[in-house]
């Protein structure tokens, strides 16, 4: 009886979720546009899932993300042209473009998730800190983001890489590091926004005159309040966030030659680039694969935005 | 609150931004191993010191010191403008900098008009024929800038006009002409009265430096283009259909003005507004584009020069290209927000 009555409550509590879910959708899948980008997101996720499976690893490989040469081709410098046993083609030093692209996507994937995981606690804790309690908490945590901002971007990222990788790092970790650097900012900045809104409800104050410690009221009560349009920014920025680390990586400065990632092999290309189209495929082939991961998000999140903005979404 | 004092305190809120810059720089560097923070210093290599004459060099400068005491050196060297010697390029950091400046800016004051305009114009127009093909290419063209990354963009454009076509070389002059550029500089035939090409072969009466130079702009031109206006047409788009929704706009119709006058009087300017705000943001894309393009092909700006120094770890030169750019940067940005108070005074009263 008690129990029947819980979920019952539960249900009525979780229906208005469900139904701006299902309005959501709804709305997502009438434009042929938003339905395109599903599509390319779904592809790029198919192909990040399965890679192994699509093109399985050499056996005993400590580290798949590393493109196998072809040993038969040695170490020449020229690439090779498309052929049954490479499809895409080989890039320099004879690594296979066809294992590089859909290892890429698996990459791509992996890389951002970590970003995004990481920038999110970083926003989370620090905005609903600052948020929260205000005062100088809150004047010091905005100022660092103030400073943060006032760089563009792939610039403080790029200083951030070279430095560290001056000091013995890694330029794969450190471009990681220095997309979450450049990325915290704006995620703290609009969690302190929602904690702001959500911080003088009435259920606040119910929940602190009943007793409610500062910990319980955050988690319990601000946080599910605040963090449903957080999480769907921050879905969107999966494809900038590739982006930049591609950007980074095509200059030089994310991971390390023979990794299958899309902004390296186009580094690869560039010497061939200027040799004009004879040799394309080295990079039209990850050129190709980066804009339609690109373009998915981007429709998508076009889409998501006009239906999420309260003075558009009901006309 | 007047104008004036809305630029004077927001000049005044510069001071803590750019003094937090500086300390993030100096933060930044501490990760470096003092054997290397050294070529922040000097005004010459080290290289080829021996390590004893480095460690002379590491008491001479303090960094033995105190954090808070090294960093009052070292900011009473930055602030007038020594930022140490750049390993990658072999000269004096500044030099270095200033040096490079103008191919930058040649690249900037020719696509920045270009973008404004008709990134404002496409939008505008993409909006009131909402739904016609015009509409339909535009955006499709849009979201393919907004998608294709600048590097891949550019790369393709490399491989096409560079290599296959073989039209432009990459670079700022052709070879040849490069050459007898510097012969010429040499002998005081030609005089560098502004670092622009565009301008200094006009004013030496030298017409087809004019033209090779523009040649060369073309490529990262086109690249800056295309993926900045995309950005911009979205924002205008979008504000213009906004403002075309407004009740004011159907009560000029009612009052017998043509579609035009209704067009561009009433909707266009109040549309504006918005993509003002975001030319704040447009800066920032073209500063990180241009790193890209000037890789791409090879141009000598500081974008291309930053980035080399980057992949050589040359600490000195990132040092103070970033912090180069967020001067750049957060000047720009107070332009645009003085400029958004002078068209509405709502955010000056308010």
């Amino acid at each position: 009886m008690q129990s029947k009555k819980k979920v019952g409550n539960f249900r009525k509590s979780i229906a208005p979720t469900i139904k701006e879910f299902l309005f959501i959708l709804r709305r997502v899948l009438k434009s042929p546009l938003s339905v395109a980008g599903l599509v390319l997101i779904s592809y790029n996720i198919v192909l990040a899932v399965f890679a192994p499976f699509i093109c399985p690893p050499t056996p005993g490989t400590s580290n798949p993300y590393l493109i196998p040469r072809d040993q038969v081709l040695g170490f020449r410098i020229e690439p090779t042209a498309p052929s049954s046993t490479h499809l895409f083609g080989v890039t320099r030093l004879q690594i296979d473009l066809l294992y590089g692209c859909v290892w890429g996507t698996r990459f791509a994937f992996q890389l951002g998730l970590e970003v995004i995981v990481t920038t999110l606690a970083i926003g989370l804790i620090l905005g609903m800190i600052s948020g929260y309690y205000g005062g100088f908490i809150d004047e010091v945590v905005m100022r660092f983001t103030d400073i943060i901002l006032a760089f563009p971007g792939l610039i403080l990222a790029m200083a951030f890489v070279a430095v560290l990788a001056r000091s013995g790092w890694s330029t794969l970790d450190a471009a990681v590091l220095s997309i979450v650097l450049i990325g915290w900012p704006g995620y703290t900045r609009l969690i302190r926004g929602e904690v702001l809104r959500v911080r003088g409800e009435d259920y606040i104050e119910a929940a602190r005159a009943s007793g409610a410690s500062d910990l319980r009221i955050m988690s319990r009560h601000i946080l599910p309040n605040s963090i449903y349009s957080v999480i769907i920014v921050a879905s969107l920025d999966f494809g900038s966030i590739v982006l930049t680390a591609a950007a980074l990586s095509f200059l030089g400065l994310g991971s390390q030659p023979g990794t299958a990632d899309w902004g390296r092999l186009i580094y690869d290309g560039v010497p061939f680039a200027s040799m004009g189209l004879k040799y394309w495929w080295t990079m039209l082939y990850p050129g190709a694969f980066i804009v339609l991961f690109t373009l998915g998000w981007n429709l998508l999140g076009d889409a998501l935005r006009d239906v999420l903005d309260p003075l558009s979404r009901r006309k | 609150m007047g104008l004036r004092e809305y630029i004077i305190r927001r000049l005044l809120l510069l001071i803590p931004i750019m003094l937090g810059v500086v300390v993030l720089i100096f933060a930044i560097i501490q990760f470096v191993p003092v054997m290397v923070r050294v070529s922040l210093y000097t005004s010459g290599s080290i290289k080829d010191l021996r390590p004893d004459a480095v460690r002379d060099m590491i008491h001479q400068f303090g960094l033995d010191q105190p954090v808070w005491t090294q960093f009052a050196t070292w900011f009473s060297q930055v602030i007038v403008g020594n930022f140490g010697f750049a390993e990658s390029s072999q000269e004096r950091t500044l030099n270095g900098l200033l040096a490079r400046v103008p191919a930058t800016f040649e690249i900037v004051i020719v696509s920045a008009p270009i973008i404004v305009l008709f990134g404002i114009w496409l939008g505008v127009h993409s909006a009131v024929q909402k739904d016609k093909p015009f509409d339909q290419m535009t955006r499709i063209l849009s979201i393919l800038g907004t998608s294709l990354p600048s590097f891949f963009f550019g790369v393709l454009l490399l491989a096409i006009f560079v290599g296959q076509l073989r039209w432009i070389t990459p670079g700022r002059l052709s070879p040849a002409m490069g050459t007898e550029l510097a012969l010429m500089l040499k002998y005081g035939q030609f005089t560098k009265y502004t670092g622009l090409m565009l301008i200094d072969s006009l004013l030496n009466w030298r017409l087809h430096y004019f033209y090779d130079a523009l040649v060369h702009l073309m490529l990262p031109t086109l690249v800056l283009v295309f993926i900045q206006t995309a950005v911009l047409v979205r924002v205008t788009r979008s504000s213009m259909l906004e403002a075309l929704g407004k009740t004011y706009i159907i009560a000029a119709r009612a009052k017998g003005l043509t579609r035009d006058e209704v067009i561009y009087k009433h909707a266009r300017r109040n549309a504006l507004i918005p993509v003002v705000t975001i030319s704040g943001l447009l800066v920032g894309g073209m500063m990180t584009g241009l790193i890209i393009t000037e890789t791409v092909f090879l141009f000598p700006g500081v974008g291309s020069w930053a980035a080399t120094a980057a992949q050589r770890f040359d600490v000195s030169v990132v040092a103070a290209y970033s912090m180069f750019s967020a001067i750049i940067f957060v000047l720009a940005n107070l332009i645009v927000d003085v400029l958004y108070a002078y068209i509405d005074p709502r955010i000056r009263l308010g």
